[in-house]
């Protein structure tokens, strides 16, 4: 008879690492299939090659190396179609594999492959991207016309089209007390996408950052899926609005303070802070990415302070710098800090710390 | 406004970056800025698989030979005190107990003795054993009688003699649990009851057979050691053990009329609820320090089995020579709980219970959670082995090893609030600072960690690799300490001279 030995516990959970990675791939199912929607084939061809070129570049990257391959892991796919999902809609193809190959070589094998990179991949490759190619990144478009299957293929339907963000200083400070709140969420103003639009995706931007829905659809179910911890998300998009209501445009001790108080103005002070989430990469950073077990905290404590700095980054960077969307920004620093954060967020061990009991 | 720009945080981020690596290479040993109070927290939900837990428990005894290992508590071994030829009965003292800490070994059942050899223990150490050919009478030795106890002395004296260490898998020597040092006499006795290791029911079918012999062997302990409280705590996954000893606790109320101060407390079902200092956090919400024992607290924990052994005991008076076993596992016929003489080789216990259908992969010894993987079944059971899990192709499976995500689910399933992955980092280059910065030596290796993690990563093996390097290190840094002394004495003798008085 020939016995196996090997250490205890002899069970073991059912989830493994590529569970994990599937889990996030139907997550992320809803926005891609959206962004396919809102801008076209050429959004789905777009996660299809950033996919495979990033596929292609772990096997041949392993190989190289002389590693075990990684592919069954999943991980690769998950970069590829986090990156695609993060990229303007007419971005040049070679850009896209050149971003994935930073993202998969660079980011992450160089360091020695899932687990040890610490910046998130595919944030480090967009911003990589936005340092060389500036004026790729920053021009937005929609799909516009009639359909056609080639025109839609090659993206020769989409038009430039302004970032909601961009106006949004002006919106707030022209919005006047008497604006009520349902034209508030369902009105246009100066070109800009209305509130309801903003949240159901019909707006300018990347191509996966635009339906607010569709991601949220997607993170409930990775809630549900016991994927990902409510930590930071909650703690990223909570802090960001407080800090909008607090030190936005239009303050909400202003609104409070004021003498002719009325519920409007209250509804127009949480209006900018409601915008403000439903536009940029916000919440598909939060869910998504901050929420990358690599490079975030590992107690739940450290995830509620990464968050915390995920949201005073992003708004500083919003309110305070020239470039609008700082999501990545403010992530890819959190996620340089995330060492720092575990070391003084250490748990305190059941009955004591070593030193006390000395 | 366009104060600052992207870049200007990613510079600012860099210093912060620097700063803090510079701060933290000082604070290495403070990283507990922004711990909180922390409770048994942590915890995982294997599968149950009580499957044996309705079958009523039966006694085997067509056993060829045993082969009693002299040594089956922690401490040092017995002393073998028959020769080959002897003939023994059930009850005859095998192995003495020379040492305070160790316990007394008994012949388990009548016959010749044949041999006393050394063979290779479950866990791979050279251990001194008995073996006895039976002759299926089990004729109790005739020098047996129930004990008789006037004085605490008598009482933890009968408890050795018993033979009796902890049923529930320690194996730790009763009889000196029972004598905490001075000053540290528990206030309350806990029974653990928990089992909350997946496929064990020994235990259970215990509580379900014998209640009137726990309660016995409870209240035995609480009039000889002066305790005047008593929990039973059990998991909520085994309901009728309430009604259990609410019915044998009714019964003697009713009988004496005088109140029994023992209560029957119901806990959540986690594994390692079972685990001592988690039982006492549940049961009285005491916190036993890292490094410290139960009695620290003023508690005494003790498992079901054992108190029904010292019930049993105190009425016939016959020793430690038989156990509850749990048979299960998809390999096994027929699996259930087996009443049968300790010393009955491993081998043989399977074929006796109904053998296997199919051809067994893994055999534990011990539960799915914190046992011993046999490479060999000819050896003996143990006074504390619960369980034999007989794993086929089904359920034994190694999972293959893949990097760390840094998920976080071992470290939020840790009972004990350690960074499992770190110490597994930490072991694998060696890093005896980090090992001990991670506390590594607080680890009660219940397996929680292993079972949680994605990656599969042998977690709870690196972590006892890793105690292993941290034990090594600090001999070394006593034998270095000892040197050091020794050449400063030498240094000091040089400088007075003997002659010069
Ligand atoms: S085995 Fe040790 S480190 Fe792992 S969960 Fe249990 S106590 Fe924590
Ligand atoms: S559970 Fe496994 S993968 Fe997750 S942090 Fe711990 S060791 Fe890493």
């Amino acid at each position: 008879m020939k016995l196996q030995v090997s250490n205890s516990p002899h069970v073991r959970d059912d989830i493994t690492t590529s569970s994990i990675m599937r889990d996030v791939v139907i997550a992320l199912m809803p926005a891609t299939v959206f962004s396919g929607y809102m801008f076209g084939l050429r959004a789905i061809l777009m996660v299809l090659v950033s996919v495979l070129s990033c596929l292609v570049f772990e096997y041949v990257s392993r190989k190289i190396m002389k590693r075990n391959n990684t592919l069954y892991d999943m991980s690769a796919l998950v970069t590829g179609i986090l990156l695609a999902l993060n990229m303007p809609a007419n971005l040049p193809f070679y850009m896209l594999i050149l971003a994935a190959f930073f993202a998969i070589v660079v980011v992450k094998q160089f360091f020695g492959g899932l687990g040890n990179n610490f910046v998130n991949p595919a944030i480090a490759a967009r911003i990589f991207l936005v340092i060389s190619f500036p004026k790729y990144m920053s021009t937005w478009t929609v799909r516009s016309g009639t359909f056609n299957f080639f025109d839609s293929l090659k993206g020769a339907d989409l038009v430039s089209s302004a970032t909601p963000l961009a106006g949004m200083a002006d919106l707030v400070s022209s919005a006047t007390p008497a604006m009520d709140v349902s034209s508030l969420v369902i009105g246009h103003k100066d070109d800009l996408p209305s509130l309801l639009s903003m949240f159901l995706g019909e707006r300018a931007g990347s191509i996966g950052e635009v339906s607010i829905l569709a991601l949220l659809i997607g993170a409930a179910y990775l809630f549900a899926r016991k994927v990902i911890t409510p930590a930071i998300p909650v703690a990223y998009l909570g802090s960001f609005t407080l800090l909008v209501l607090l030190f936005g445009h239009s303050p909400i001790y202003d609104v409070l303070s004021s003498d002719t108080f009325s519920w409007s103005l209250l509804a127009n002070a949480f209006y900018e802070p409601a915008y403000m989430l439903c536009s940029g990469g916000i919440v598909l950073g939060a869910f998504f990415m901050a929420t990358d077990y690599v490079t975030s905290p590992l107690t739940n404590k450290g995830r509620v302070i990464f968050g915390i700095g995920c949201g005073l980054l992003t708004f500083l960077m919003r309110y305070y710098s020239n470039m609008p969307g700082g999501v990545s920004f403010a992530i890819i620093l959190m996620n340089i800090l995330t060492p720092h954060i575990d070391r003084v967020t250490m748990k305190k061990p059941f009955g004591g710390l070593a030193h006390e009991r000395r | 406004m366009t104060l600052l720009n992207d870049f200007h945080f990613l510079y600012l981020g860099f210093h912060i970056h620097l700063l803090l690596l510079i701060i933290s290479v000082e604070q290495i040993q403070g990283g507990d800025i922004l711990a909180a109070v922390h409770a048994f927290r942590g915890g995982v939900h294997p599968k149950h698989n009580k499957n044996t837990d309705v079958l009523p428990s039966i006694k085997l005894d067509d056993f060829h030979e045993v082969e009693i290992l002299l040594h089956q508590h922690i401490g040092p071994p017995c002393r073998s005190v028959v020769k080959p030829g002897d003939y023994v009965y059930v009850g005859t003292l095998v192995g003495a107990a020379d040492h305070p800490m160790a316990v007394p070994i008994h012949s388990s059942v009548s016959g010749t003795v044949r041999e006393i050899h050394y063979v290779v223990s479950p866990n791979g150490n050279p251990i001194e054993a008995v073996r006895i050919e039976s002759d299926a009478k089990f004729r109790v030795d005739p020098a047996i009688s129930p004990p008789h106890v006037e004085t605490k002395q008598d009482f933890l004296d009968m408890v050795r003699a018993s033979g009796m260490v902890g049923l529930g898998g320690a194996a730790f020597p009763t009889h000196i649990k029972l004598n905490p040092p001075k000053g540290k006499e528990p206030d309350v006795l806990l029974i653990n009851a928990a089992e909350c290791e997946p496929y064990i029911t020994s235990d259970y079918r215990q509580m379900s057979e014998h209640p009137d012999e726990i309660v016995d062997g409870i209240l035995e302990i609480m009039r000889w050691l002066n305790i005047p409280k008593a929990i039973i705590g059990f998991e909520d996954n085994k309901p009728l053990v309430h009604r259990i000893f609410t019915h044998e606790i009714a019964k003697r109320v009713y009988k004496t009329g005088a109140k029994l101060p023992i209560d029957v407390r119901s806990l959540k079902t986690i594994y390692p609820q079972g685990a001592e200092k988690m039982l006492i956090y549940s049961l009285t919400k005491r916190r036993v320090p890292p490094g410290k024992l139960p009695h620290d607290v003023g508690v005494l924990v003790l498992n079901v089995s054992t108190v029904r052994f010292l019930g049993y005991y105190m009425r016939h008076g016959i020793p430690l020579t038989r156990r509850r076993i749990t048979l299960d596992g998809s390999a096994l016929n027929a699996p259930g709980n087996f009443n049968v003489p300790i010393g009955a080789r491993i081998k043989d216990l399977i074929d006796a219970a109904g053998g296997t259908c199919e051809e067994p992969q893994k055999i534990i010894m011990g539960g799915a959670m914190m046992g011993v993987a046999l490479d060999r079944i000819d050896c003996g059971i143990i006074k504390a082995n619960n369980a034999i899990l007989v794993f086929g192709s089904k359920e034994a499976k190694i999972p293959a090893e893949s990097p760390c995500i840094r998920c976080g689910r071992c470290v939020a399933v840790c009972p004990m609030g350690l960074m499992p992955t770190g110490i597994d980092v930490s072991t694998r280059s060696r890093d005896v600072e980090g090992l001990e910065f991670f506390r590594v030596m607080d680890c009660i290796e219940c397996g929680c960690c292993t079972y949680s993690c994605p990656s599969k990563r042998f977690l709870t093996q690196s972590i006892k690799n890793g105690k292993v390097l941290v034990r090594a290190e600090l001999t070394r840094r006593a034998n270095e300490k000892k040197l050091l002394e020794e050449s400063e004495k030498k240094a000091s003798g040089k400088e007075v001279p003997s002659d010069l008085k």
